[in-house]
Order: C-alpha cells, then structure tokens, then sequence
C-alpha cells in the first residue's frame, strides 16, 4: 500500500532515476580511465551536491505548493555571515541560533507578504533575493567573515564520521524526514492539495494561506543550513556564497519531477535531480570541458531532461 | 414586404452530433425592429441554434437567410460580416485595455498606416458611446467598469461593426437592477432604430417586459411562435416542459418539527449576497432551495460554509450561536458543503480517489504525527463501496472518473466526516441518469439517518422529489416558502401509482410559475 502512495504512475515520472542511472553508466565507461569511479571523486560529488540538495529538498514543499522560493541563494550567503560574525563574537550555540533565526526570520517576511498580503512569492522572493544579499555585503563590510571554531567546522561541513563525510550524513537525516514529511504527514497533504487545486484545498478547511507561509520558512530555514554548511566548508562566511544557487535547486527539484505548477513531487526525486546535476557538472570536468563550455553542456541536458520529464496528458 | 422584414429567417434547421439528434427542423424568425426572445429549458437546442446563427457551428440540414440573403457558408466571419453581432455572457473584452482600445480591437484606425492612432479611437468611441447614450470615458480600461457598463462596451464593439443583428445570451444574470433598467433602455432604442435582437432569458419578467415576440423550444424543436402579450407565465412554462413524465417520484417522509431546529439562519446577510436570509431546518428534514440563475443560492451556500464573509446576522447550530469564519469553523460546526463546481471547488483533479477523499479530515486519519495509511486506504475502500464509486482503485487519479463517480467522491468527502448539516449546490449538475437517481436515493437516506439536508437545485424534479420544503430566493433574498402540501394540492390527489410521474411534472409545472411569480411581485427599483 504504501508504495501506492505516488499519484501518476507512468515511466516519465523515473526520468530523473533512468537519467542518473544513463549518465552515471556513460562516464563510469568513457571516465574510468581518470578516476570518475574511484572512491574520492564519488565522495566529492557527494560533498558538492549536498549543499544544493538540502535547499532542494525544501523546495520541493514550495514548488508543491504552488509557490517559489528565488532567495535561497542569497539566504545562504546572509546566513553564512550572521552565523559567521556571531561565532567570532560569542560562540559556537549563539552562532547556530543567529544562523537558524536569520531563516526564520527571512521565511517569516516571504511567507508573510506571500500568503497573507497576497504579492506573487515570485516577486517577493526576487526582492528579497536583492535585499539578503545586500544585507550579508553590508553586515560583513564585504570581506570574508573567518570561521575558525573546530566543532563548528566539523559539524557543518568538513568533518567525517568514519569514511562518510558528514555532508552526506546531513542529506541522509533531513532528506529522511522531509521525504517523510511531505509522503506520510497531513502537513504534506496539505501542501500537495494546495498546490493542486487550491479552491478545492480551501473548500476542504485546509488553511491555504498558512500552508504556503509553512513552506516559504521551510526553503529560508532550509537555506540558513546551507549557509552555515557553506562556512563550516569553506571555513569563512561570506555574502557571495551560494549565488546562483536558487537556479541550480529549481533544476534539481524539476528533473526530480516536481511540477513547476504545484501538487506533485517528490522528495527523493529533487535528492537525485541534484546528484544528477553534480554527476554532470563533474563527469564535464573531467571531460575537459572549460567552464563555458560546462555551462553550456549543462544547460543542454537540464532542459533535454526535463523535456522528456514532462508529462503527455493533456 | 413581410419577407423582407424579417433580419434572419432559419428555415428548417436541423443538426446532431454524432447519432445525438441535438435540432430536429427549427424555424426561427425575427423581424426587423423587434426584440425576439428565445426561450427553453437546459438541453432544448437555445445555444446550438444560436452557435449556427454565429457560424460555429454548421447545421445538418436547413437554410438561413440574413436580411434577404441566402447565407451559403457558415463561419463566425460570414455571420459578422452579414451583421451578425454576438452579446458574450462570459465578456469577450480584454480587461487590462481601454473602452476605446477594446472596441477597435484588431481594427485599430491607423497614422502613417503603420501606427495606431490612440486619440482616433478614443474619438470615435466617444461618438459611439453618446449615440448610444452611454456614459463612460473611452480611455478608461476596461477591467475599471462593472459588469453592467462592460456589457454596455460589448455592444457598443458589437454597433460599432455595424452589427444589426444583437444576440443576447442571459445579459442580465450578473447585473444589478439599474444596470438592468439601462439595459432594457438601450435595447429599446436599438430595436427602435431597426436592429433585430434576439434575447435569451430564462427569467420571463424580462421577457415580458423587453421582448415583442417570443420563439420556445423544447426537444430541438420549436413548439411555438407568437407575440409574447398572448402568453401568461403558466403558457410559457406548459410548452417549455410539455407533457413531459418526471422521472423521479416523491416519498413522503415526516420530519419531527416539534425539536429544536438543527440549523438556524437569522437576518444573514453576505458581501452582497444573501440579503436578510433567514429560515432553519430541522434534523431529518431535506430543504430545498429554488431560484433562478444569480438569485443568490450559491452565495447563501457559500456563507453558511464561512467561504464568504458574513456581514451581519447570525447562525445557530441545535440552539448555541455559532461564528462561521472559514470552512475549518463550519466544519467544527457540524455542516458540510458539496459545491456548486466540482471541478474547482470539490476536486484536486490530477490527485487520487483516496488522497480526495482524506482531505477534509487529514486529522482524524492521522497517528501521532503520521498519516495512518492502513486506515486511510479502508476508509477510501470503504466509501468506494458505499457509493459504489467505479474505479478500479482508489489510486486512480479522479480526472480519470466520469462525473457522476467524480460528484460521488466529492460526496464522500464529506461523509466521512459525518456532518449534521449538509448543504448540496447542483449536486446533480452534468451528471447521467443513473448516478442522479443514486444521489437522490443517497439524499433520502441521509435525512432518514436524522441529518439536516439543504439541496440547491436548478433542477425542479429531483428538488421536488427530495425536498420536504422548498425556499425560493430571489434577487438574494428568500421570496416565499413553499410547503409540501402546497406542491401536492397543486399536483392534485393521488389517483394511482402510475400517475405519480405526472404528478411530479405538475408539481414542478407549478414551482416553476412560483419562481417566476416571485420575480414579478418583487418590488422594482
């Protein structure tokens, strides 16, 4: 039963699995010979991925929800600084709050003018993306904050535990509960029904408003995470962290067959659609290819893969 | 000179689609200089003689003359260009335009033959406004005017492409009485300077009061022609429902009055519908509600179920005030809402039968913090199975169902959730035979269960056939009460089983001259 839970079930929706696995086995084949399948260079793409894999997840909810979320970059990037700055100054637990609490408190003004004031989160989220931005530039007076706290480095982003990096782990633990999240609770109902016919979700007594601010703190939280994951890696907050990054988490989430309109999608899906993207953006590297020529390469195959994505039904 | 008179002559017309014999050999004329009005019931053949009077549509059989011209080709440009002008009931302007901008739309006049000239437009706008008595600036865009004046733009786009030949498909059902009044105003002077309008209405006070002749269809016929001073109301709703043997029977049931009401609505008054609503229903008790298109019934549904803002009144559940302010409330309150429209308000339509049918109580199915997929799916299974939903699973996505099953699941929903009071807006709208009959024989059941039942209905003979009482509203106001007994005398004594069909037919003959009634006593403005 519970693997009936998945609403349309024809092959497209495994697109982003086919796909990875395709990939996977062509540079495994063409890329044996410089080490895309030695241990280090998986684990690496693995460290890469998780980053943009975190913000995925959350995004999922919003892009269920019928929403989107355009400042998660730059959220990470003012997390990044305010987590930085507090821990120089006060320590390792004042550093982790100020680095959730500027999520919360981003996800709360997004969800507030989304839901409650009624502005498109299109909108909202491209002001707020200028605005964080601004915000980390002018906090940081523009030079890298240094993180230089051993537990805060090693929890966020470069420790290991065993031969695992805890990069991954963090994508294990939160991709377990917010695959859980959207599959088993009526939080995730709610999000998928909102999304998918939001009369019908209003008609049913689902508070639709509060649904939608839920999910814009969801991706803002989830993007402080990534932030303080950022400075824990690159020992340094800085506001140019994780630009860009909102383009990279859309793609991951929609090669996962996420509908770009809301109320379908799934969790483990945009996991593998940012794996996939990592596969590519590696396997591209040790290609050859020079940075244009990557980003040309790989917005070739995001667009070819969510062509074949998406659905026929009229 | 009788021939030349007439604007359009549809001689014989017949059409079908598929085997479905939808027009079988229509005449209808309309002179010159008259409002002709075009009546009948839903699925009488109104809107497909109208689409071949447009040129969408091309009959099967018949011939049409336009102002003493054979008309060979049938297309939407043939029909304008020979001076045909429709009337859109869903406007057909573009809102972010101006007035001006939307009446040379696509005809824009020209500087240098290249650039639209702006100013032109407005100009000539204004002259077509004031001609026509109308009084809004051309400049202004569209989506700034109210219903009434956009219909106003509509026809004067419509003059302006020197139409003579108006097609009016319920142009009233979202006006307010002024914007009526204007309306009628204009149509007068129009007719008066020789243009031919065809008005379709199914609110006969208007007809009377706008309309000269009258055509009536019924079954893709049309079963008469006349002017419309030798016709009562009684005439009109006898040749509109015939002899016609209703399919649904009444079943006398009795309702416990003497206990207090399981739902009271005193002095409701919504944002702009219901108007001073106030009646209540009794558990065991199934209430209808009758009125016509815009008559407020959906609204009234809407605020009882906390969708639409109550500005003032109040709302008594088994005795204790209640506050309705979003469905999550009404639901607390024990009431229920099947909506008007299923495919917006009741369904997620790419989600499954389970997933739809879960959503209003996600709580109740839920375990600590998880949703109990065992009892999700017997509760699904379960329902499926009570109303013989036809799917094969309940993981089918409900856009696949047809739209009995889809109203089933909608139905469902709700009772799961096991509410004292159950309100149904068309609950039997678009949906086949077999499926209304189940939905009736469901109604029937439920109140004998001992829930209050409400049901708005267009449809007289399921609401005649369920309903202990019936309210009629007009205007946003409940106009009468209609008790069952005043249905029976009017359907005359029992005289055998058999007869109950036409007993039925009499009945619904005899409401629908009530909601017509209502509207002509009701006071003007």
């Amino acid at each position: 039963m519970v693997r009936g839970a998945s609403i349309v079930s024809d092959w497209r929706q495994y697109v982003v699995y086919i796909g990875f696995a395709l990939i996977f086995v062509i540079f495994a084949i063409t890329l044996s010979d410089r080490g895309f399948l030695s241990a280090n260079n998986l684990l690496n793409i693995a460290r890469q991925t998780a980053i943009i894999a975190i913000m995925a997840m959350a995004m999922t909810f919003v892009l269920c929800a019928g929403e989107i979320d355009l400042s998660v970059g730059a959220i990470a990037g003012l997390a990044s600084v305010t987590s930085g700055l507090a821990l120089s100054r006060y320590g390792l637990v004042p550093a982790i709050a100020a680095g959730l609490c500027t999520g919360l408190l981003v996800g709360a003004v997004n969800g507030s003018l989304t839901a409650w004031i009624g502005i498109p989160s299109f909108l909202v989220t491209l002001g707020m993306m200028g605005f964080a931005r601004g915000l980390g530039m002018w906090m940081s007076g523009t030079s890298p904050v240094p993180v230089i706290d051993d537990t805060f480095i090693a929890v966020f982003g470069s420790g290991n535990i065993g031969p695992v990096p805890i990069l991954v782990l963090w994508v294990v633990i939160l991709g377990a509960l917010a695959h859980t999240a959207l599959r088993k609770t009526p939080f995730g109902r709610k999000i998928l029904a909102t999304g998918g016919g939001e009369t019908a979700a209003r008609y049913s007594g689902i508070k639709t408003r509060t649904v939608k601010f839920q999910a814009l703190l969801m991706t803002a939280t989830a993007a402080s995470v990534a932030g303080m994951l950022y400075a824990g890696r690159l020992h340094s907050g800085r506001f140019q962290l994780g630009e860009g990054d909102e383009l990279s988490v859309i793609a991951a989430v929609v090669l996962g067959g996420t509908s770009l309109f809301g109320g379908a999608g799934t969790v483990i899906g945009s996991i593998v659609g940012a794996l996939l993207i990592g596969v590519i953006n590696n396997g591209l590297i040790l290609l050859g290819l020079d940075f244009s020529q990557q980003l040309m390469a790989r917005g070739v195959l995001i667009v070819l893969a969510v062509a074949l994505g998406r659905s026929q039904r009229a | 000179m009788s021939e030349s008179s007439n604007a359009v002559e549809m001689t014989g017309i017949k059409k079908s689609f598929g085997g479905l014999q939808v027009l079988r050999g229509v005449d209808f004329a309309v002179k010159q200089g008259t409002v002709h009005a075009l009546m009948g019931e839903n699925g009488a053949g109104k809107s497909t003689l109208l689409k071949i009077l447009q040129g969408i549509l091309t009959p099967t059989e018949g011939s049409i003359t336009v102002f003493g011209r054979q008309m060979n080709s049938f297309s939407a440009a043939t029909s304008r260009a020979s001076g045909i002008g429709m009337i859109f009931q869903e406007l057909s302007l573009i809102p972010s335009l101006t007035v001006a901008q939307n009446i040379f739309l696509s005809r824009e006049p020209r500087k240098f033959g290249l650039l639209v000239d702006d100013r032109t437009a407005r100009e000539r706008s204004r002259v077509i406004m004031s001609e026509l008595g109308m009084d809004v600036d051309p400049a202004t865009p569209v989506q700034k005017l109210s219903t009434g004046q956009m219909q106003m733009v509509e026809i004067a786009k419509a003059i302006s492409q020197d139409a003579r030949i108006l097609i009016l498909d319920e142009p009233t059902s979202a006006l307010t009485g002024v914007e009526v009044e204007r309306l009628f105003s204009l149509l007068k002077r129009l007719s008066a300077d020789g243009a031919a309008i065809v008005y379709v209405s199914h609110r006969m006070d208007e007809i009377f009061e706008i309309a000269e002749e009258v055509t009536i269809l019924r079954d893709g016929r049309n079963v008469a022609t006349a002017p419309v001073r030798q016709f009562e109301i009684q005439d009109v709703v006898e040749h509109m429902i015939g002899k016609r043997v209703g399919s649904f029977s009444w079943r006398p049931r009795s309702v416990d009055r003497t206990r207090s009401p399981a739902l009271e609505v005193r002095s409701v008054s919504g944002p702009n519908k219901p108007i001073n609503a106030s009646f209540e229903v009794y558990s065991g008790e199934v209430l209808g509600i009758a009125g016509l298109l815009g008559s407020g019934r959906s609204e009234l549904a809407r605020v009882m179920f906390g969708i639409d803002a109550m500005t003032s009144g109040e709302i008594r559940v088994k005795g204790q005030a209640v506050r309705i302010r979003s469905p999550r409330e009404a639901m607390e309150a024990g009431i229920a809402l099947i909506p008007e429209s299923r495919a917006r308000e009741g369904l997620i339509a790419a989600h499954s039968i389970r997933t739809n049918l879960s959503l209003p109580r996600l709580g109740d199915l839920a375990r600590g913090l998880f949703l109990d997929g065992t009892k999700e799916t017997a509760s699904a299974t379960g329902l499926i199975q009570r109303l013989r939903i036809k799917a094969t699973s309940s993981s089918v996505p409900v856009r696949t169902l047809s739209g009995g099953n889809q109203q089933k699941v909608v139905l469902g929903k709700w009772l799961a959730m096991n509410p004292e009071i159950l309100i149904l807006d068309e609950p039997t709208a678009g949906i086949d035979i077999g499926s209304k009959t189940e939905i009736v024989d469901l109604i029937r059941e439920l109140a004998d269960e001992g829930r209050a039942i409400i049901i708005i209905s267009s449809e007289l003979a399921e609401l005649l056939a369920v309903s202990d009482r019936v309210l009629i509203m007009s205007d946003g106001r409940i106009a009468r009460e209609v008790s069952r007994d005043e249905i029976s005398v009017a359907a005359g004594e029992p005289t055998g089983s058999a007869d109950e069909g036409v007993q039925i037919a009499k009945a619904e003959h005899n409401l629908q001259v009530l909601i017509q009634e209502v509207r002509l006593n009701a006071p003007t403005y």
